[in-house]
């Protein structure tokens, strides 16, 4: 008997991730993965899985998903708000960052997320995916991955892998950083930029506008003037980098980012940081802090650590 | 010449090897491009995850669980790779294009511009060697040089919205292909029916960095009847 989820609501951008395609930006194509890897691995330490096992990704709203089969483990990482209706239309609250059973008929209801954008739903065993060049990560830009490189749709049947392990439900305490200092490092060209819009950029708040997705996150706030040239020669791109076009509002490249462009950067985002970053929502307010690359380093054995302990 | 090592955030770094924009500089980042490449397939350096030249830079982008910048800079430093064979890896490719005045959108503007007619707009673009610099923005799409300097135009003021996938567009030096439908303000020239990116395939896009392009003209009638492979 296959088992599978019937998609009876897709939710606004829910699309399959893993930890992303690489080895293949020199020919156009985005690493794209997941947003936010730790609770991308947390929902996958939730059943089991090895953490680099493709989950399901959404954002603000999630899927609507009933169960048909016989049953499935599976766990729901981030700060969420959901519900399990099962047969008899009983709906029961569902419990964060702990792994738990679908019976047949079941349904699994992603409200939203709550003040985040992302979550992920992870089952044990793994979903059926092929992979393209390696990986099942989706690049909707540029139709890439499984689902014909497209987000969820309606009525779409999403199998999975079925196993007879002994389940144990597990849990963990997952703290949330809402924290809204941005630690960067000094872009390539830092120096494009007047000194008074360098130490603005470093003293005042930007906020995070609507125009915000998985390929970019738009800023707002003080403008930043450049003083050497609106463009450069275009050149390879870097998840986490904040380039700033003419309009002096700069913007943060993230996972489905293009492979070249031609706008100054003024700084990057530190990998320990990019979690938290992608987290925020439309209106909050970000505040940077310039580090260099040791602090950087040393930030991202402590982020490791986090991430091993789960 | 490589000139300078920089990084980029904590887990890439650009190699940039000056300003000039000429096959010349960017046939040094291809050898590097292409060091790093065969490096990372013989597994002499672990945790690579992307290296993408351009025009005058090669970024390269790491696992930063795998391996730290300095390492893969002082990995770079101790190789010389100037010794890497250019040709080896290089292939030439054989482009039709129609010119027909459906798809050569701004051929007018550029007769205005360049005070050459149509007929020897099209020969010059015939008769240039091209060279392919980076690939990419969006997947498989070539950034092709040089042209001859009568040829040479800016962009449109207002970017179209839309420009049809195989558009051939031409901007100062370079001449690009679009792979997908997608805005741009390249000066429209032709259209190929040649299809350059099939992510299905093993070698999904048809031109890598370092390639030579060579464009021949076909009619209409061959564009509507052309099979992709």
């Amino acid at each position: 008997m296959s088992n599978y989820f019937k998609i009876l609501r897709p939710g606004i951008n829910s699309t399959f991730q893993d930890l992303g395609r690489f080895g293949l930006q020199h020919l156009g194509i985005a690493p794209s993965g997941c947003m936010d890897r730790s609770l991308f691995a947390l929902s996958n330490k939730l059943v089991g899985n090895k953490i680099s096992e493709g989950a399901l990704e959404f954002a603000y709203q999630g899927p609507l998903l009933e169960l048909v089969g016989e049953s499935a483990f599976v766990a729901v990482s981030g700060k969420v708000n959901f519900n399990i209706i099962n047969k008899n239309n009983e709906i029961k609250q569902g419990v964060l960052n702990e792994s738990f059973i679908l019976s047949n008929g079941d349904k699994i209801d992603i409200l939203s997320t709550i003040n985040s954008v992302y979550g992920y739903l992870s089952i044990f065993g793994g979903f059926q995916l092929d992979e393209t060049k390696g990986s099942i990560s989706t690049l909707v830009r540029a139709k890439i991955g499984p689902n014909n490189g497209d987000k969820l749709k309606i009525d779409e049947k999403i199998f999975f892998n079925t196993s007879n392990a002994d389940l144990k439900t597990k849990k963990f305490e997952f703290d949330f950083d809402s924290d809204s200092t941005i630690r960067v490092m000094q872009g390539l060209q830092f120096d494009y930029f007047s000194k008074k819009s360098q130490e603005d950029f470093f003293s005042k708040e930007y906020k995070v506008t609507k125009l915000t997705d998985r390929m970019g996150m738009r800023l707002e706030g003080e403008k930043l003037e450049n003083v050497i040239s609106k463009n450069i020669k275009s050149e390879g791109i870097t998840k986490g980098s904040v380039q700033t076009p003419g309009d002096g509002q700069p913007i943060i490249l993230l996972s489905d980012h293009p492979t070249i462009g031609g706008y100054p950067k003024i700084a990057n985002v530190i990998t320990a940081d990019y979690d938290k970053l992608v987290q925020k929502i439309p209106g909050s307010k970000l505040k940077f802090k310039l580090v260099d690359l040791s602090v950087a380093e040393s930030a991202f054995q402590d982020y490791i650590k986090k991430l091993n302990f789960f | 010449m490589l000139k300078k090592i920089s990084n980029i955030g904590d887990c890439g770094i650009t190699c940039d090897f000056g300003d000039e924009v000429d096959k010349k500089t960017n046939k040094e980042v291809i050898k590097l491009f292409n060091f790093i490449q065969e490096s990372v397939k013989n597994k002499k350096i672990k945790g690579i995850l992307n290296y993408t030249p351009s025009y005058n830079k090669l970024i390269i982008n790491f696992d930063l669980g795998e391996v730290k910048s300095g390492e893969v800079i002082e990995f770079i430093k101790s190789n010389d790779y100037s010794k890497t064979v250019f040709s080896e890896k290089s292939k030439l490719v054989e482009i039709p294009i129609c010119y027909d005045e459906e798809f050569a959108l701004d051929i007018k503007r550029l007769e205005k511009k360049t005070k050459l007619n149509f007929n020897e707009i099209v020969k010059e673009h015939l008769n240039t060697d091209f060279f392919v610099y980076m690939i990419g923005f969006v997947p498989g799409q070539p950034f092709l040089g040089d042209l001859k300097k009568n040829l040479y135009h800016d962009r449109l003021d207002t970017p179209r919205v839309k420009i049809n996938k195989g558009s051939v567009g031409i901007v100062e030096k370079f001449c690009t292909i679009y792979t997908f439908e997608s805005p741009g303000g390249w000066n429209i020239i032709g259209k190929t029916p040649l299809n350059l990116f099939n992510i299905k395939k093993r070698e999904a896009s048809m031109l890598s960095p370092g390639d030579s392009v060579k464009f021949k003209s076909v009619n209409k009638k061959d564009l509507l009847t052309f099979k992709n492979e």
